[in-house]
């Protein structure tokens, strides 16, 4: 039981990650209709930009990777994205691919295969317990963070001007533009509020793994895309959910399948499986995503 | 009338691939009009008015307001420079309440102040606006909709207000509210363009009504003709 609590305790750790990931991609995908490959790469810049800064006040340093990844992030936007804005969908998601590729060459080059630290925040692996399980600070800190950012962006969307211009470009861009909507301002901004999750979700991840290579956050992108799409990419809350839901998944199973040394039979290989398996299925009895209320319709762009 | 017109499109032309949809269109709108667009389905009608919003690129002729070119121009700047299109359909958010759907309609105004004496205005004009503003917009009515959807394009302070087929689908008795409403917005000063399919009651209601077939103009009616059921039907016909 104890161990279970404490593979549930990690799993929500892991899914709220995911899902702050998942809102990255979410919220950039309503506006743009545009499944942003690279974004995993924005992540991969926040950690380098913690290992540059490794020897700087922990505050000016988080600052450092704030400020970088949003940086990174408009850049991105205004490069590349905003002259392909007519382009096809499948140009786009292809456009993703090579900066996704560009980035990560150009981060070998300059930090080479083994990357560098960024371990400043490494206090925040020792745990305290409660009851009989261990919690690590950086579990408090990854559910508060995923906590008030995802607060937050609800009330911005909800409780704002410029949300309800979001909302209503991400449902429909068309309608949006003819009210007035700003197609270039929403997107700025949605590109904004992703920089700004990935730099928090860069934060937190190099407290677990602080070592910082070029091909940092691609894995979780990838798995986040994946889950992203079993939850419903076309709405917000349900690719967040679907975030959330295959961190919880990957943490469960790969803490509760077995580790046994003879191959095939350990957790390495069963994982990644049983995470797939557990997609396929899904998306065979619900293929419009997990969360889906109703069939989702043609997909348009602001 | 060339002198004032707020809206001129000059030998307008719209093409999707190879086929014309528009050709050669020439309407003038003068400040304060009511102005008509009919004709059978396929005429061209909706594409005009996506034309002046910028929703559809024109690929010949000039599309003037307030005697400048915004032929090209983006829809949002259009939107923001005073002329609000009540689509066909409604377009209303479904899954927003009828509040949200009034705020959005604010976003094109282009002066500050005032915001609360526009949405009151329209919750007097469409009181049920007002009963029913907390409640998600999709399960409103269809003719409570299109109720939402005109007061949204009136809250942005339009000069000019395009409707796309506002009587679509409605029940009679809900079409009469809709012309009143156009009614009273005339009373106000606003500049209508209006594609229906009711010929007859567009015709008396509008100061002038264009009849398009086939994407050219074909006849221009007055109120008068209005009673002229031969020369509706000949209008019709023409194509």
């Amino acid at each position: 039981m104890t161990t279970f609590l404490q593979a549930v305790v990690n799993a929500v750790t892991l899914g709220s990650v995911y899902a702050l990931i998942a809102v990255g991609i979410g919220l950039v995908f309503g506006v743009m209709r545009l499944v942003n490959f690279a974004y995993g790469q924005l992540i991969m810049v926040g950690g380098f930009a913690l290992a540059v800064t490794i020897d700087w006040p922990v505050a000016a340093s988080i600052g450092a990777c704030f400020a970088t990844v949003v940086v990174f992030s408009l850049a991105m936007e205004l490069t590349v994205f905003r002259p392909l804005r007519t382009a096809s969908p499948q140009t786009m998601l292809v456009t993703t691919f090579a900066v996704s590729f560009l980035l990560q060459a150009i981060a070998l080059v300059k930090f080479g295969t083994f990357g560098r630290p960024a371990n400043s925040l490494g206090q925040l692996n020792r745990a305290v317990s409660v009851g009989n399980i261990d919690i690590r600070y950086i579990t408090f800190v990854a559910l508060g963070v995923a906590a008030v950012a995802l607060l937050a962006l609800v009330l911005l969307l909800e409780r704002t001007p410029i949300g309800l211009q979001l909302r209503a470009a991400a449902a429909d861009p068309a309608t949006a533009r003819l009210l007035g909507v700003k197609a270039d301002v929403v997107i700025t901004v949605a590109v904004v509020i992703a920089g700004l999750l990935a730099a928090a979700v860069a934060v937190i991840l190099t407290v677990q793994s602080p070592i910082v290579t070029s091909d940092y956050g691609l894995r979780e992108t990838i798995i986040v895309l994946v889950g992203v799409v079993v939850g419903g990419i076309d709405r917000l809350w349900t690719a967040t959910l679907g975030g959330f839901s295959i961190g919880f998944a990957t943490g469960m199973l790969g803490q509760l399948l077995p580790s046994g040394d003879g191959l095939p039979f350990t957790r390495g290989v069963y994982l990644d499986s049983a995470v797939y398996l557990l997609v396929i299925v899904v998306l065979i009895f619900r293929p419009a995503g997990l969360f889906a209320t109703r069939g989702s319709a043609g997909v348009e762009r602001v | 009338m060339t002198e004032t017109a707020l809206l001129q499109l000059e030998d307008l032309e719209v093409r999707y691939g190879s086929v014309a949809a528009v050709r050669g269109l020439s309407i003038d709108v003068g400040k304060g009009e009511i102005v008509g667009l009919i004709g059978p389905n396929g005429a061209g009608k909706s594409t005009t008015l996506h034309a002046i919003v910028g929703a559809v690129a024109a690929s010949a002729g000039a599309i003037r307001y307030a005697g400048a070119s915004i032929r090209g121009h983006k829809p949002e700047a259009i939107a923001r420079a005073g002329i609000a299109l009540v689509p066909e359909g409604r377009r209303i958010y479904g899954d927003f309440t009828v509040d949200e759907n009034l705020r959005l309609g604010l976003v094109a105004r282009r002066s500050r102040g005032g915001e609360n004496d526009d949405l009151a205005a329209v919750h007097d004009l469409f009181p049920i606006l007002a009963e029913f503003r907390t409640r998600k917009a999709g399960t409103l009515s269809g003719g409570q909709q299109q109720q939402l959807a005109i007061a949204r394009a009136l809250v942005a302070r339009p000069d000019v207000l395009l409707l796309d087929e506002p009587s679509l689908g409605l029940a009679p008795l809900v079409v009469d509210i809709v012309f009143e409403a156009l009614a009273e917005i005339r009373r106000r000063g606003v500049t209508v363009l209006i594609v229906e399919q009711r010929a007859q009651r567009t015709v008396a209601f509008a100061d002038r009504t264009y009849v398009l077939s086939n994407g050219e103009l074909r006849m221009v009616l007055s109120p008068a003709d209005a009673a002229d059921t031969d020369r509706l039907i000949a209008a019709y016909m023409a194509s």
